[in-house]
């Protein structure tokens, strides 16, 4: 069974529906890449996954023991957050809450758990600096360690690499694919559409025209062609290996 | 200097005074953090406001115990203004302003009307600044602050994860399972306790200064949340405390002296922050 099917959804706010008939399945191991235009109701649909906003028709099935609480997210950063006084342990920690149940505080498993993410996302010597104080690429290590410490099914990742710089987005989509190669599902929104054919197996584009497939699919489509400018992948592949070295670009 | 301290401390109400500042001090900067960061400063102004009418209307009606009045009325408005900050068409700080002006409008208008005293102007002076009240406590008072206070730092010590998280990211901890809507009616609920208690230390119109100062001043300084809560707790006490004790002896109004250590202290902290960045 999949991992998540969406039927028939509709998405909007109330009565007013922005996005209708929607069909796609996430499988275990997958790494979804839901591209569209500004507008077109990417978050929205985002939203709906994590259930703060109900589908305005449809419905979600979530299936292989998985739960909605149970998606590691990674948001796009808040006005609150640039000026925000918390550790980085602190907020790697905050992960665990959905964890705690009915427990006022964090235990040790919760902790150890979260030097273990914190570890693996190559932040370590970081552990007790102030979150505002950190570069942006940093920064989205961080709230990754946080999103790893809720879960290491399913992860939703929302425009993860908007605002840096193409050596840091580079690493930012190794570290992803690195965490899908583990075996951790990937949702990925992004307006990239280039790196999304790059990295992804499955597409979702969502717009006037919708289309689920995967890849190759997205590929040889009509919509897929007239998007992907196979020239730029290319060109991108190339800058990457520079910045990167030959064997960590696939 | 000492020794006067001391025989001023052998009289009760100074005691009281000092106990009750303290306490309220301490609650007030507790939840300062979160206020601030969430960028609801000005809830605790407006509300401050609401509580004026309160006042104003168990003046009216002639009630004994201010507080029975007072305190539901403040609560409830919290919770409206928080309900408002949401997707509405009034944005939040519009409400504020609408709820906490209008308050106090019509407060002033009902004990203008209404007029039980003799000495109306000394009467709004001393709800709006703070009044000599601090050092008129009673036992019974006393003991009420320091239950409420209690609660306040017991919710706030067993809610403190949870806070930190809905402060942080609320889509976040809402994608966590976290009832984020609850702990943001929990805080409103506790930020309106802590303004009725602060009423009787600086009056309505300084009840701000006392929950943002300390907050501010700690996030210049400290680099972690925690850190952050236990500095503001610290200075909010330490600043309350020696307010108290300079107003005696010099015989300024409490209320604006201790607001006036809490500035002092913000420069400090500001001045400390500045040179550890260069």
């Amino acid at each position: 069974m999949a991992m998540l099917t969406a039927k028939d959804l509709s998405l909007g706010y109330g009565s007013d529906v922005i996005l209708k008939g929607l069909n796609f399945e996430v499988n275990k191991g997958n790494y979804l890449c839901i591209v569209g235009e500004n507008g077109s109701g990417k978050s929205t649909l985002m939203k709906t996954i994590l259930g703060l906003n109900p589908p305005a028709g449809g419905e979600i099935v979530w299936g292989d023991g998985l739960q909605q609480n149970e998606i590691g997210y990674l948001p796009q950063q808040t006005v609150v957050q640039k000026d925000f006084p918390a550790s980085v342990k602190e907020i790697v920690l905050s992960g665990c809450q959905g964890r705690m149940g009915r427990r006022p505080f964090y235990n040790k498993e919760e902790k150890q758990l979260a030097e273990e993410n914190i570890e693996k996302m190559g932040i370590s010597a970081l552990k007790d600096r102030c979150y505002r104080d950190l570069s942006g690429g940093q920064q989205q290590r961080v709230l990754l360690a946080r999103a790893l410490c809720a879960t290491r099914k399913l992860m939703l990742l929302d425009e993860p690499v908007s605002g840096l710089d193409p050596k840091v987005t580079a690493e930012m989509y190794a570290l992803i694919k690195s965490l899908n190669d583990e075996g951790t599902t990937i949702i990925m929104i992004s307006h990239d559409i280039n790196a999304a054919v790059r990295y992804a197996t499955h597409i979702l584009h969502i717009g006037d025209k919708l289309f689920f497939g995967t890849k190759k699919e997205y590929l040889n489509s009509e919509i897929g062609k007239f998007f992907v400018d196979e020239e730029q992948i290319k060109e991108d592949i190339s800058r990457l290996e520079e910045v990167l070295g030959k064997d960590t670009v696939q | 200097m000492i020794s006067t301290l001391i025989m001023y401390l052998s009289y009760p109400f100074v005691r009281y005074a000092l106990i009750v500042g303290v306490l309220i001090a301490f609650c007030s900067s507790l939840l300062g953090v979160t206020l601030v960061l969430k960028r609801f400063s000005f809830i605790g102004d407006g509300l401050s406001h609401v509580a004026f009418g309160g006042i104003a209307i168990a003046s009216v009606l002639n009630l004994t115990n201010e507080m029975l009045i007072v305190m539901p009325f403040t609560v409830i408005s919290a919770v409206l203004l928080l309900r408002t900050g949401q997707n509405t068409r009034i944005k939040g700080d519009a409400a504020i302003a609408m709820i906490s002006v209008g308050a106090l409008a019509f407060g002033y208008l009902l004990m203008n009307i209404f007029s039980t005293s003799s000495n109306l102007s000394g009467d709004v002076c001393s709800t709006l600044f703070g009044s000599t009240s601090i050092l008129t406590l009673t036992r019974g008072e006393v003991i009420l602050c320091s239950v409420l206070s209690v609660a306040v730092t017991l919710i706030f010590i067993f809610f403190y994860n949870r806070i930190f998280a809905v402060t942080f990211d609320e889509n976040f901890a809402r994608s966590a399972g976290t009832k984020a809507d609850n702990y943001n009616l929990l805080i409103a609920i506790v930020i309106a306790v802590i303004i009725v208690l602060a009423m009787n230390l600086v009056g309505s119109l300084l009840i701000s200064a006392l929950v943002i100062f300390p907050a501010l001043s700690a996030m210049r300084v400290f680099e972690s949340f925690l850190s952050v809560t236990v500095c503001s707790a610290v200075l909010s006490v330490v600043c309350a405390f020696s307010g108290i004790v300079i107003s005696i002896f010099a015989g300024t109004p409490v209320g604006s002296t201790i607001v006036a250590v809490d500035v002092l202290a913000f420069a400090v902290c500001w001045l400390i922050g500045r040179i550890r960045g260069e």
